[in-house]
Parts: C-alpha cells; structure tokens; sequence
C-alpha cells in the first residue's frame, strides 16, 4: 500500500530565514528520506505570527496544525512523536486557522499569505486569485476607478490619500504612455508588511498593479523595491516572469488585447526613496532627490508622463476590492478610514509579527492582546507609531482608536502601520537625538530646513542631554522644530520633529540634562 | 570584469541610462566594488558623463568605490532593534574590529537585533551570536 504524500509547510519567508527556517527544511527532508517517508516541503510565505517563526505547518484531514518555534534540533523528537500525522508535541500549536493572534484577525490583503505557495498560480487561482483581475477586464475604467473610490481605500504608505482620486487624475490626463509605480521602499524602522506580502503573496501585487493599468490606461508598470530585501526581490522577478508566460502580463492579457507589463527595478540604500518624487528619479537612474510638487505624478511623474504612485498594501488590497466589491470592504472600518490595515508589531514585544484588522482598533489591543506585552518582560515605557517619523506615544494614549484621523487627533501618525515598544529602559532624550541623526543621514540634501535642521537640531540635543543651559536650549530646539516642519519640502525633513517634539512633551523627564 | 563585459552589461537594459542603478549594482556583484575605470566604461556604453555617474555613485549607500576586506556585514541601528538591544551587538561588533556597515531597517522588526551579511538575513542576533555567525562563516 502507498501512503499518501504529506505535505508540509516550511515558510521562505526572510524573517523566518533569519531565524533558521533553511535549516528546517533540509532537516526534515533528510530524516524523511531515511525512514522511507513521502513528504512534499511547501516553502510558503509566513502567516505573520514571527515570534513563532520558524512555524512547521502539517497537512492533516481536520486541517493544518502547527509547530513553532521549531530548531533544528526538534525535529527528530518531532518525527519520534509522529508530527506528520499532527499529533502532539510540547511544541505543537494546534491547527493554525485556530491560534487566537491568528482567528482575530480581519485578513483581506493578506489572505493568501502564508497559505499558498506563493509562485504557484493554481493555489492563486484556487484562494480567490485573478477574480479582480477577471472583473476589471470585463468593465470600463471608470467603473473600476468607481468601485476603488467607493471602497474608501486610501493609501497605506502613511499620507493615507485617496486611492480612486489619485487614479481618476491619471485617468483623465491625456497622454501617450502612463506608469505605474508600486512603492516597495519600505524603510520605515518597524514595517515589514511589504515585504511579507511580496514574498508570500506576490501575484496580488501584481494583479492590483495591472488592474491600476486598466483603470488609468498605463501599460508599464514599476515595483521599486529596497535593495535590503533581496528575498522580495527574487520572489517578485520570479512572478513577474511567471506572469508574461502565463500571458497574464504582456501585450494580451487573459486575452483581452489589453496590455501591460512589469519591471522589477532595485533601490540602493537610501530611504528618502521611499519619498515619491524621489523614487521617480531613482527610476530614471538619477541620484533619488525629492522634487518640488507640484506638478504631481499624477499628471507629470515618470519621464514626464501621468504616472501613480501607490503602496505595496494599496495596490494588492484592489483585487479583493474588485472581487468582492466596494461595499464589502467599506464595511470593513470606521470614519473616513475604511477597510483593513496590516498592522506590524515589533521592537521589545513578545508576540512580534503582523496583525490586519479594521480601522479602529486600539493601540492597547494591538500591544497586549496581540502583542503580550514586552519581550523583555519589563512594562512598556512607550510605542512609536508610523516609522523613524511618527510619535513617541505614552501610555495615557493607548487606548487610541488607530485610524487616520483618530492618530492625527493626539499627535500622531499612522504611517506605514509600524508599531516599535520600548521598555522602561529607554532614553526618550536619546530617542529623539537619533531622529534628528536619522534625518541627518537620510536627508536628500536638496532643501536647507531638513538638510542642515537635522544637524542643528541633534547638536542641540546633544547639549540638552550634556545638561547645557537646558531651558534655553529646548526653546532653540522647538524653534527648530518648527521651521523644519513648515518649511521643509517632503515629509522627511516635515515630520522628524513629530518624534522629537512627542517626546519631550510626554516624557519631560528625559530632558532635564 | 573587462570592458566589454561591462558593454555586455549595459546592452542587456539596452544601453538606458534610467537602468543606470541596476547596471552599478551588476557591475559591484561581479567586481566587489565600483572602479573608476569601469565607472568610465558604464559612461561611455550609455552615453552620459562621469560627473552624472559620480553623483548617484555618491548618493546611494550601497555603492562602495574601494574593494571590501571581508564579506559585507549590515547591522540594523534603527528603532525596533535598538529597543531589543540592537545597540549593544553594534558596539561589540566595533569593540571586536569586526567591518560593519550601519542599516537603517533589514524589515525584521519582530525578530531583533537583525543583521544581514551579504544577502543573508540573521535575527536575534545578540553579542555572541554574532560571534558565531561570523566563526561559522570565516570557517565556511
């Protein structure tokens, strides 16, 4: 008799990479291969619960059960204890689906992810895969760029604009050739969401970039991606290639006589590219320096040409929005804030990872239900929202709905979704000296507030912590504050006083010298 | 790598200076670095001048002008591994003379301090951990 092949999920995620999934997976292999088992090692993307990682799923007839984290060194007790059939061990988590950090969520974007084995267009086309897609072809741009409008989407790259109004100006601007652009320079400290999603799910991206063409009339698509995430960037060329033979990119989409077509095209170690005028000009080869706006993108980006600029998550959140329509997702959400965001817990937190859920949810829902509290075990001093360039957030505002506007209402930004804990060890003087140093060594150079501000304005801090006329050196530092903010071009040089200035007025303390 | 294999290089984007950035990262992979003289054959296979070349070379942090001793070792000093620690394996890292380039974000935020070296991503990566990341790697 033959026994049924086992499958088994080992992810090629790169945070479970960093913490030995490679290793597993060989493991598991070469003890299969001498005792005679048949196994089949699925290298899918990560269900975002990292703290798990590396997080060994196993087929069975009631579902996939888990195991995490798993070293090398358990998986001979894992076989001795007969894991392939999901029996228990002391690392066994029970079926996956199941795991409360996992049931809580609201997964829209993120629904494949980790699921499937992300190059494989039948576990695409079998989780809901290409429906947008399907449902674009068959109507007119704008009707789809009604059904974006309609859904609320707006942008997840933190200025939260709204996704259909930036398409329907591409739409209407009359040109020879438009672009589109998915922005995968995450470089915000404490965001990660991209990257999971292109390498556990990277057709979605794609599916929503040619579903952006249809609804503008752009044929060429950019996914510019940090050159920090070179597992990404290997998934997406694979998919990317995968695509054009499928003839799911290329001049006869799906056999439409549509046409579109992808490059994958790397960064270079600068964050101020994830700034759009500055990702224009890296595409174009140049040194990625912001421009003055306007004129937008929209009507004058990429080489001249009407050309959208969207993040990685707005891109791949339009096929469900097509799929399933604008009020199944406007229903998802609270305010002007509809839909779903993928929410990235990190920093000294002990359940680390990615959680999607509807506007609204608070921080302290996020931080301890999901989170558990701190890694470290000691109580959280404070939370940094939205990357290097959102607020230091005390505990007396942890019960913040987070959306857009609820953040904007204390002082805060959501950005990116990124969440960093801070134990009570943290120096929120030293905290804000390295936002000042981080504009320093990202700045573009091209506008003075932001360029020599950011020197200024860590000089400073450096003698408010050396305890130098304090009093008068906070003041200076506020009026630093201030001009970068209202008189820098982009959003670099504009919100690093958000950090700086959230941390002096909630944690005081910290700046007595 | 020799000037037509540079030629060879840029032919593949077609000789188009908006592929200029993929071009010098090809070109680092096979060279270890950026040398002026094949900084001058990517000038002259897309048409632009070397001051033009200079200036992004000079912009972006990955570009590096001189040969690296050992492999390229990037730790991560942004905020969430600086909130597990991150700091402290950046100072051993400097206190043991190992060569290490700071990051600004290797996107493994939940499993800090990260590291990478070359294209490997490493989490958790405490002190002595780092000691035997590279022990492993010099032995390998």
């Amino acid at each position: 008799m033959t026994k049924n092949t086992i499958k088994i999920f080992v992810p090629c995620d790169a945070a479970a990479l960093s913490v030995g999934a490679n290793d597993i997976a060989n493991e598991i292999k070469k003890i299969a291969r001498k005792i005679g088992e048949h196994i089949q090692i699925i290298r899918n993307g990560s269900r975002g619960m990292l703290w798990l990682e590396p997080l060994v799923e196993v087929e069975t007839k009631a579902g996939r059960i888990a195991y995490g984290p798993v070293q090398a060194g358990d998986i001979q007790s894992l076989f001795d204890a007969d894991f392939l059939s999901g029996k228990p061990h002391e690392l066994c988590l029970g079926l996956t689906e199941k795991i409360p950090y996992f049931a809580k969520q609201e997964r829209l974007t993120f629904s494949r992810c980790g699921l499937i084995d992300p190059v494989s267009m039948a576990d695409y086309a079998l989780h809901g895969g290409l429906s947008g897609l399907r449902k674009a072809l068959a109507t007119t741009p704008e009707n789809i760029i009604d059904i974006v409008t309609k859904s609320g989407l707006r942008g997840r790259g933190g200025a939260g604009f709204p996704t259909g109004i930036k398409w329907k100006t591409a739409l209407e601007a009359v040109a020879d050739q438009k672009y589109i652009c998915a922005n995968a320079d995450e470089g915000d400290s404490g965001t990660f969401a991209d990257r999971m999603l292109m390498e556990g799910d990277p057709f979605v991206l794609l599916e929503g970039m040619v579903i952006a063409g249809l609804a503008t009339g752009a044929t060429i698509g950019y996914i510019y991606i940090r050159s920090e995430y070179p597992h990404a960037i290997n998934t997406m060329r694979r998919a990317v290639e995968f695509w054009r033979k499928s003839d799911l990119l290329g001049a006869n989409i799906l056999g439409s006589g549509k046409a579109f077509d992808i490059h994958v095209r790397r960064g270079a170690g600068a964050y101020i590219c994830g700034e759009e005028t500055s990702m224009l000009e890296s595409l174009e080869g140049k040194r990625g320096q912001i421009k003055v706006k306007p004129p937008i993108p929209a009507i004058e980006g990429l080489f001249g040409k009407p050309t959208i600029i969207n993040n990685v998550l707005s891109l791949a959140s339009v096929p469900i929005i097509l799929d399933k329509g604008a009020g199944f997702y406007q229903n998802y959400g609270q305010g002007r804030a509809r839909g779903t965001q993928p929410f990235q817990l990190g920093g000294d937190i002990k359940h680390g990872g990615m959680v999607e859920k509807a506007f609204g949810v608070t921080l302290r829902e996020l931080v301890e239900d999901f989170g558990g509290g701190t890694l470290s075990g000691k109580p959280i001093r404070s939370v940094q929202a939205g990357g290097p360039l959102g607020a230091y957030i005390p505990h007396s505002d942890f019960d913040v709905e987070m959306d857009y506007e609820k953040l904007a209402e204390t002082g805060a930004m959501l950005g990116h979704g990124g969440i960093v804990v801070f134990n009570e060890n943290v120096d929120m003087a030293r905290q804000a000296r390295f936002a000042m140093k981080f504009c320093e060594i990202e700045s573009c150079g091209k506008c003075t507030p932001c360029r020599i501000g950011s020197v200024r304005g860590k000089e400073t801090l450096d003698k408010i912590i050396a305890g130098e006329d304090v009093t008068a050196n906070l003041e200076l530092l506020e009026d630093i504050c201030e001009l970068m903010t209202e008189g820098s071009l982009c959003a670099m040089g504009g919100l690093t006083p958000m950090p700086v200035r959230s941390a002096i007025k909630h944690f005081g303390e910290d700046f007595k010298g | 790598m020799k000037a037509n294999q540079i030629a060879n290089v840029c032919a593949e984007y077609n000789n188009q200076p908006e592929a200029l950035i993929e071009i010098l990262h090809d070109v680092q992979h096979e060279n270890g670095f950026l040398s002026n003289t094949a900084l001058i054959d990517v000038a002259n296979a897309l048409n632009i001048s070397r001051a033009e070349i200079h200036g992004v070379v000079s912009f972006y942090d990955d570009f590096r002008r001189e040969p690296a001793i050992g492999p390229c070792i990037k730790i991560c000093r942004a905020e969430a591994c600086q909130a597990v620690g991150g700091e402290k394996t950046a100072a051993h890292a400097k206190n043991k003379k190992i060569e290490t380039h700071d990051v600004y974000c290797l996107g493994n935020c939940a499993l800090g301090p990260a590291v990478m070296i070359d294209d490997k991503l490493y989490g958790r990566v405490t002190p002595k951990k780092l000691d035997a990341i590279v022990k492993q790697r010099s032995a390998s």
